[in-house]
């Protein structure tokens, strides 16, 4: 654990297993570059957007319905993926729209990995009832696909939030539903790595010379079971965008005034009758190239990661 | 195996329960019900007698067994949203999604194990190679991705099949409306099916091929052929029978989940389904449609997942000797 013995930390990213399989996966690198230029462009939308869709005095309902590439008849104002019904960019709105996705993504992940990581480690350390309990709760939850638990948990924090503060919210609403209805997975890959970590001998060692639960979990065992965990936050990551894309078009996200790529794609298909077709098409692309992205960038990680497969 | 089977039913019966109990603190903590059933004007005095009277000051456990009680009979009370009977609400969209679901499970199961046969026996050659990396499309595309796109190209450019709703329906004795006896109905039903399916069949496709491939190298297939066995027989006969076990089980339990995505796929397609009503419901806070909701599809998933259990105990006997050898 210690960086001041080895010389040269860039040297040791550089020249390790992993970072070999993936120099020599050509579509690990096509998807880690994908993902990485979305992630950068939606990080630094505010200075790359042509236009903030957030600030209404810049926007002009005459601008509405431009196609891509051609200048709009009235104002002459012409945008390079065409505009969407209100006159707004549709690249600016692309582009702030997969900050929400990415932030409601990253966010739900992260809280779905917290949670599980330490169900899953208590779990299995603890065993008798407590895991009993906690695993339980695991089989009836996974029972259910998680899509449903999250528009559930969704529509209860909705009924306890007030009208006038449901739209503020609703990120932080959207960010818990989601996370909670996908901890299961991790809990179960901890709580099964947990278990056979627990009776190696250096956690006995560890136990034997006092050191005291929480520290054998969080110092010893936690940092063994992580590669397991970061395949499976890296495909969540996925379903993450993906669900909240769907609850986004579902109507029940985040509200339409900050509109993430689920919300964009709902503002689109209500226009793809009449011919407005990049309203729809530019976001669906987005969120396809994103989720497609990330999704094999987990798959090779899951190989590289696999010492069978090595 | 009565052991067996009464251990799974009270595990069931434990997780209705549960759901029961969640969907009564729904209902019962979730906004008060007294607000959302009397106007502004109503004194204080009338609200504590109205509680009162609908019994919101018992103890928990008394108000608890109540609404066990009245779920039982199928009463869960009144939308807040469209003040009807929320069972009468649901037994109106039942039969749609019911039906949405039945056509997408059903074509998903045949599709899906001819596909994953036909890639399993040809693993070399342009036609495979194309079903299998459609199937990669199809897994990563999202439900409502899909179904606009089913919308754009087939009822937009093409103009072949309608793009929302449920067409004609005839109404059978019994109260059933059903959308298979009228052309239109038929055509409706054909793009939310796909949309609804599709996950689904190449699930199924992906696992024929890969169960098929396993047995295919077994020693048994080697020795029918070597007995002279025409390769029909050793290809329907010995192979796939022994893969379709797993693949009842996953069939069984994916129903589960198509009925839990025609939320999605009804949104689409407009479909006047229990999903729909849903979703709608979620988005008015209506809870008291939210909780029967959830009693209907915990139900739904409890007992498909009883009957797959049961079933898969009594196709494989294999796994009696094994699980009796785990569990005693």
């Amino acid at each position: 654990m210690s960086d001041t013995r080895t010389p040269g930390r860039l040297f040791r990213m550089w020249d390790n297993d992993i970072a070999y399989s993936f120099r020599k996966s050509p579509l690990a690198i096509v998807s880690g570059v994908v993902a990485l230029v979305i992630v950068l462009a939606a990080v630094f939308a505010p200075l790359i957007a042509p236009t903030n869709p957030y600030d209404p005095s810049g926007l002009n309902l005459m601008d509405g319905f431009t196609p891509p590439m051609a200048p709009n008849a009235f104002t002459g104002n012409s945008f390079v993926l065409g505009a969407d019904n209100q006159g707004r960019d549709v690249l600016s709105t692309i582009l702030y729209g997969a900050r929400i996705s990415l932030f409601v993504g990253f966010s739900a992940v992260l809280f779905a990995m917290v949670l599980g990581i330490v169900a899953g480690l208590v779990a299995g350390y603890r065993g008798g009832w407590v895991d009993a309990v906690l695993m339980r709760i695991a089989d009836v939850q996974l029972s259910f696909p998680s899509i449903l638990i999250a528009l559930l948990i969704f529509g209860v924090a909705r009924g306890f939030i007030p009208p006038s503060q449901r739209e503020t919210m609703a990120i932080w609403v959207l960010i818990v539903a989601i996370g909670l209805s996908d901890w299961v997975q991790f809990a179960r890959v901890v709580r099964g790595a947990t278990m056979v970590e627990k009776s190696k001998e250096y956690v006995q060692a560890a136990r034997v010379i006092g050191v005291s639960p929480a520290r054998i979990l969080l110092r010893h065992v936690l940092p063994n079971v992580m590669g397991p965990v970061l395949v499976i936050g890296t495909i969540g990551l996925a379903l993450a965008i993906i669900a909240e894309a769907t609850l986004s078009f579902l109507g029940v996200g985040v509200p339409p005034t900050q509109p993430s790529l689920g919300t964009l794609i709902r503002i689109g298909q209500q226009y793809l009758f009449s011919g407005e077709w990049w309203i729809l098409l530019f976001p669906a692309l987005t969120l396809l190239a994103l989720a497609l992205a990330v999704n094999l960038l987990g798959d090779w990680l899951r190989d590289a990661l696999n010492p069978r497969l090595r | 195996m009565l052991a067996f089977i009464i251990r799974r039913v009270v595990q069931s019966a434990i997780v209705m329960l549960v759901v029961a109990l969640v969907a009564f603190a729904l209902f019962r903590y979730v906004g008060d019900p007294i607000n959302s059933m009397v106007g502004q004007e109503t004194s204080l005095a009338d609200r504590e007698a109205l509680r009162t009277r609908l019994g919101l000051n018992d103890p928990f456990v008394i108000q608890f067994g109540r609404f066990v009680g009245n779920a039982l009979q199928g009463n869960f009370g009144i939308s807040y949203r469209l003040q009807q009977p929320v069972m009468e609400l649901i037994l109106q969209r039942l039969p749609a999604t019911l039906e949405l679901a039945l056509v997408s499970g059903l074509a998903a199961f045949i599709l899906g194990v001819s596909a994953g046969v036909y890639t399993a026996l040809n693993r070399r050659g342009v036609i495979p190679s194309a079903i299998m990396a459609a199937s990669l499309i199809g897994v990563s595309l999202p439900t409502f991705l899909i179904g606009i796109l089913l919308i754009w190209l087939f009822a937009v450019e093409l103009q072949w099949l309608p793009s929302f709703g449920r067409g004609d329906t005839v109404t059978l004795p019994g109260g059933w409306v059903t959308g298979f006896l009228t052309s239109s109905g038929r055509q409706s039903l054909i793009l939310p099916a796909i949309t609804l399916g599709l996950f689904q069949m190449t699930l199924i496709m992906r696992l024929v091929r890969a169960e098929m491939l396993e047995v295919l190298r077994t020693d048994y297939i080697k020795f029918a052929r070597a007995r002279g066995l025409p390769n029909r027989t050793v290809h329907f006969g010995h192979a796939l029978k022994n893969t379709l076990v797993p693949v009842i089980t996953i069939t069984g339990l994916q129903l589960g989940a198509i009925i839990a995505f025609a939320i999605i796929t009804e949104t689409v397609f407009q479909w006047p389904g229990v999903g729909a009503l849903f979703i709608n419901s979620v988005r008015a806070v209506d809870v008291p449609v939210m909780a029967a909701y959830l009693v209907l599809i915990a139900l739904i998933f409890v007992i498909i997942n009883l009957i797959v259990d049961l079933l898969y105990y009594a196709v494989d006997p294999r796994l009696r000797v094994e699980r009796s050898a785990a569990r005693h």
